[in-house]
């Protein structure tokens, strides 16, 4: 029998797909309703970075993030999907206009939301001026296109997670959906030993770094709203989820989510670690908290947290 | 960076009807190859750009072993490369030519 004999598996089978394996174009295909997606300045336009070739470095045809639009339950969407493998999913000078391009669109129509699925390291260093300037773009437009009504939702739950700049766009958007493998920071773990030193930060210590950047912590302190399991199903309903409950933006939005972060660093200011926020959190057994399946996890964590609707 | 290019013959068309599709990424050790239905039904073609320099005895060899297996006439084959082993090159150009057999999405 031939591979192309094999049966096919069925939709729901194939979103059980850890999220966390998958490439952006399968998080994309499997995210959206089936054949829904179309994408802009697909992979045969070659729009590639005009900077990687002077430093003798392989391109990529979509230059690592993949933009369109589809369905999510009948229902339309814009989605941009960033591919973290491909030079750690960082920001470059297409890469970035790709995104912005996106989110204006998305301002022009107003009522149509957009996905975006981070993986990213941050800036793309051999562009760096370009990529710093595309993330002062793309947060502009993520807050513009709120502004006349979008609603922009991060899910964040890749390989390179979602850092430097990308953390940045991720403060920046209506609401975040985050997985446990799927760490949120601006500063990553080497950058923070790099600068402040081992007893500050020991980027080899995995669990610290898990604890502190990893996606159980940032919904314990109400960075992301919702918490998903790895699979592709469970980030395509907390999507849905998110698109239902997500309200509207206006100055209200924004004292809210001041208030949120000024309560937040008076209770939590003086605090060591995350295990002390748990603590403070009033979340019983701190110290199991990393080892929670995300069934148990996301139960424990709707006691204790519940999300601040007004804010963001 | 090096540039490889590579023309062949092909018995027989490619099937299906799809005019492009994309597989694989460009990290070490991966590829990413974008197949289109360009040229003439017994034409192939393929354009590589490969971080791993020296190495086009082998490409040419697993061009050629391909190209007798799967006879993907009528398809242009773009490839960005990140030093991918000749195994890992022999799957994608595998898995493009079976994307391009398969019905559009």
């Amino acid at each position: 029998m031939s591979i192309a004999e094999l049966e096919k598996p069925s939709v729901e089978q194939a979103r059980a797909t850890s999220f966390y394996e998958a490439s952006a174009r399968a998080r994309v295909r499997l995210l959206l309703d089936p054949g829904s997606f179309v994408e802009f300045i697909g992979p045969e336009k070659r729009e590639v970075s005009p900077h990687l070739k002077l430093f003798d470095l392989p391109e990529q045809f979509d230059d690592g993030i993949i933009v369109g639009h589809g369905r999510l339950a009948g229902s339309p969407v814009f989605i941009a999907a960033q591919e973290g493998r491909f030079m750690g999913g960082a920001f470059g000078e297409v890469h970035g206009a790709k995104l912005v391009g996106l989110l204006r669109a998305a301002k022009e129509l107003k009522s149509i939301p957009v996905l975006i699925l981070f993986d990213t390291g941050g800036v793309r260093l051999q562009e760096a001026n370009a990529g710093e300037l595309a993330i002062a773009e793309i947060m502009r437009a993520v807050i513009e296109a709120r502004t006349a009504g979008v609603k922009v939702i991060g899910l964040i739950g890749g390989r390179s997670g979602c850092y430097g700049g990308g953390g940045l766009i991720a403060g920046c958007c209506s609401a975040l959906a985050v997985s446990e493998q799927g760490r949120i920071a601006v500063s990553g773990p080497e950058v923070i030993e790099t600068n402040r030193g081992v007893e500050e930060f020991d980027s080899r210590d995995r669990a610290l770094v898990w604890r502190t950047m990893g996606g159980k912590h940032r919904r314990l302190i109400g960075g992301a709203d919702l918490f998903a399991d790895d699979t592709v199903q469970a980030f395509r309903e907390a999507a849905l989820e998110l698109l239902e409950t997500t309200a509207g933006f206006g100055i209200d939005t924004l004292n809210a989510e001041q208030s949120r972060l000024e309560d937040r660093l008076q209770r939590f200011g003086a605090c060591r670690d995350a295990v002390d926020i748990w603590v403070a959190e009033g979340v019983p057994d701190a110290g199991s908290v990393p080892a929670l399946p995300a069934d148990q996890f996301i139960e424990l964590a709707d006691k204790v947290r519940r999300i601040a609707r007004d804010a963001r | 960076m090096e540039d490889l290019s590579f023309h062949h013959q092909a018995r027989t068309r490619a099937g299906g009807t799809r005019q492009m599709a994309i597989i694989g990424v460009v990290a070490s050790g991966n590829l990413e190859v974008l197949a289109e239905r360009v040229l003439p039904e017994t034409e192939c073609l393929l354009e590589i750009k490969t971080a791993a320099e020296g190495f086009g005895e082998v490409w040419d060899a697993v061009v050629a072993d391909f190209v007798e297996r799967y006879s993907p006439g009528g398809l242009k084959f773009s490839i960005n490369d990140g030093g991918a082993r000749p195994d890992t090159v022999s799957l994608r150009l595998a898995q493009a030519v079976r994307l391009m057999a398969e019905d559009e999405q």
